[in-house]
C-alpha cells in the first residue's frame, strides 16, 4: 500500500561498526538488523571481511560473518546451490539467491537488506506466510477428472517442453517481492510467483481444470495488476520469465472470449 | 484482531471473474488512437492560426469531423481506463478511492462530451 508516512519499524537507524580486520582485500558489508523483541528500530551495521579468506558467494560472506563476527546475525539458508530458494534477499539493490550472487559481481561495499515490501521477522527473514498462501491457492497440483489410468498420466515431448522454464521457478519470492503491483496491492494481486505457477499448470497437456483455473484469475485484482513492469523476469535468480507467463495466462483469457 | 487463515485471506471474495474486456478494451483503443492522433493532429496544425471562417471550413468537413470525434471519444474513454488502473494501484482507503474514481469519471466524460459537442456543433453549422 501506498503511504506517504512510513509505518512503524521503518526509519532506519546508525548501526554498529564492527572492528575491521587486517588483509589485503577487506571489503566492508552492510547488513539491514533487526529484532523485534529489543522494540528499537532497524539498523545497518558494517562487518569488515577479507575476501580473499571467504568463499566466492554473498552467502559464504554471510556464513563467514555468522561463524566469526556475529552470531546474533539471522538469515535463511539450506542448499547453497540455488535450488531451495531460502536465503533470497536484496543484495546490491537487487532481489537475488545470495548463493548465486557472487562477492566479486559488485563494486564497493557489499549491502544486503531483506526481499522488500514485506514483513520482517528478524534481520533478513522475511514472513511469506502470505506469499505462500498465495502459492496454494493456484492449486499448484494436477488436476483431473477421468479416471486414473492404470500406469502413469502420458504426456508428449512436445508437451513437456511447454513446462521448461516454469517448473524450475523455486518459489524464493524474489520476483514478486520486485514487483511494485505486489507491493502496493499484494494483499489482493497473485505476483508473479503465485502466476507463473498458475500458467505452468494451465498449460500442462494433463491438466483436465484449465478452464476453472482461469476463471479463478480472471479477476482486477488477481492477474490484471501486472502492468507488464518487468521487474520480475530482471530479479529471477533462475533466468526465468514470469512477466511472460502472465501475458501468456491474459491471452489465453482473450483465446477463451473471442 | 481477526483469526482468519492464511488462505482465507488469500481468497478473500473470490474471483470477479471480471477484467478480461477492460483490459483487452485498454488495448485496442491504445491501437486506434496511433492513427486517430496523427489524423486528429494534421487538420488541427492547420487551424491554428487561421481565422473563424477558416477553422469552420476545415471542420464542417465530415472526415475532419468524424476523426475529431472520435478522437474525443477514443482517447477520453482510454484516459478514463488509464487513470483508474493508476487509482486503483495507488489510492487506498474505501472513500478516497471512490471519490478518485467518481472525479475521473465525471472528468473525462466531461472533457470527451464537450469536444464532441464542440466539433458537431461546427459541422452541423451551428
Amino acid at each position: 500500500m501506498v503511504e506517504f508516512t512510513l509505518p512503524k519499524n521503518s526509519r532506519m537507524k546508525a548501526g554498529k561498526i564492527w572492528p575491521k580486520p587486517e588483509g589485503k582485500d577487506v571489503r566492508a558489508v552492510k547488513i539491514y538488523r533487526f529484532d523485534p523483541d529489543s522494540g528499537e528500530n532497524p539498523r545497518v551495521d558494517t562487518y569488515f571481511i577479507d575476501v580473499k579468506d571467504c568463499g566466492p558467494m554473498v552467502l559464504d560472506a554471510l556464513i563467514k560473518i555468522k561463524t566469526e563476527i556475529d552470531p546474533t546475525l539471522s538469515f535463511r539458508r539450506s542448499c547453497r546451490e540455488g535450488i531451495c530458494g531460502s536465503c533470497a534477499m536484496n543484495i546490491d539493490g537487487i532481489n537475488t539467491l545470495a548463493c548465486l550472487y557472487g562477492i566479486d559481481e559488485m563494486k564497493g561495499d557489499i549491502k544486503i537488506y531483506p526481499l522488500p515490501h514485506m514483513p520482517v521477522v528478524k534481520d533478513l527473514i522475511p514472513d511469506l506466510t502470505h506469499f505462500y498462501a498465495q502459492h496454494a491457492s493456484i492449486m499448484p497440483w494436477l488436476e483431473t477428472k477421468t479416471n486414473r489410468p492404470a500406469k502413469e498420466w502420458r504426456q508428449s515431448i512436445t508437451d513437456r517442453k511447454k513446462l521448461d522454464g516454469l517448473y524450475e521457478c523455486v518459489m524464493c519470492a524474489c520476483c514478486s517481492t520486485s514487483c511494485p503491483s505486489y507491493w502496493w496491492n499484494g494483499d489482493r494481486y497473485l505476483g508473479p510467483a503465485a502466476l507463473l505457477h498458475a500458467y505452468r499448470w494451465i498449460i500442462d497437456s494433463r491438466d483436465e481444470a484449465t478452464g476453472e483455473r482461469l476463471d479463478n484469475l480472471e479477476d482486477p485484482f488477481k492477474l490484471y495488476r501486472c502492468h507488464t513492469i518487468m521487474n520480475c523476469t530482471r530479479s529471477c535468480p533462475k533466468g526465468l520469465n514470469p512477466a511472460k507467463a502472465i501475458a501468456e495466462v491474459k491471452k489465453l483469457m482473450i483465446a477463451r472470449k473471442v | 484482531m481477526r483469526y482468519q487463515t492464511d488462505r482465507q485471506r488469500v481468497e478473500g471474495l473470490g474471483s470477479a471473474k471480471d477484467g478480461t474486456v477492460e483490459w483487452w478494451k485498454q488495448r485496442v483503443a491504445a491501437v486506434a488512437l496511433l492513427p486517430l492522433v496523427l489524423l486528429f493532429i494534421f487538420p488541427l496544425l492547420r487551424a491554428i492560426g487561421s481565422d473563424f471562417d477558416e477553422v469552420r471550413a476545415i471542420y464542417e468537413h465530415p472526415v475532419n469531423a468524424i476523426i475529431a470525434i472520435l478522437f474525443f471519444i477514443t482517447i477520453m474513454s482510454h484516459l478514463r481506463q488509464g487513470l483508474q488502473e493508476v487509482i486503483v494501484d495507488y489510492v487506498h482507503g474505501k472513500a478516497a478511492m471512490t471519490t478518485a474514481l467518481l472525479v475521473n469519471t465525471m472528468f473525462t466524460t466531461l472533457i470527451g462530451v464537450t469536444g464532441v459537442f464542440s466539433v458537431a456543433k461546427i459541422a452541423f453549422g451551428g
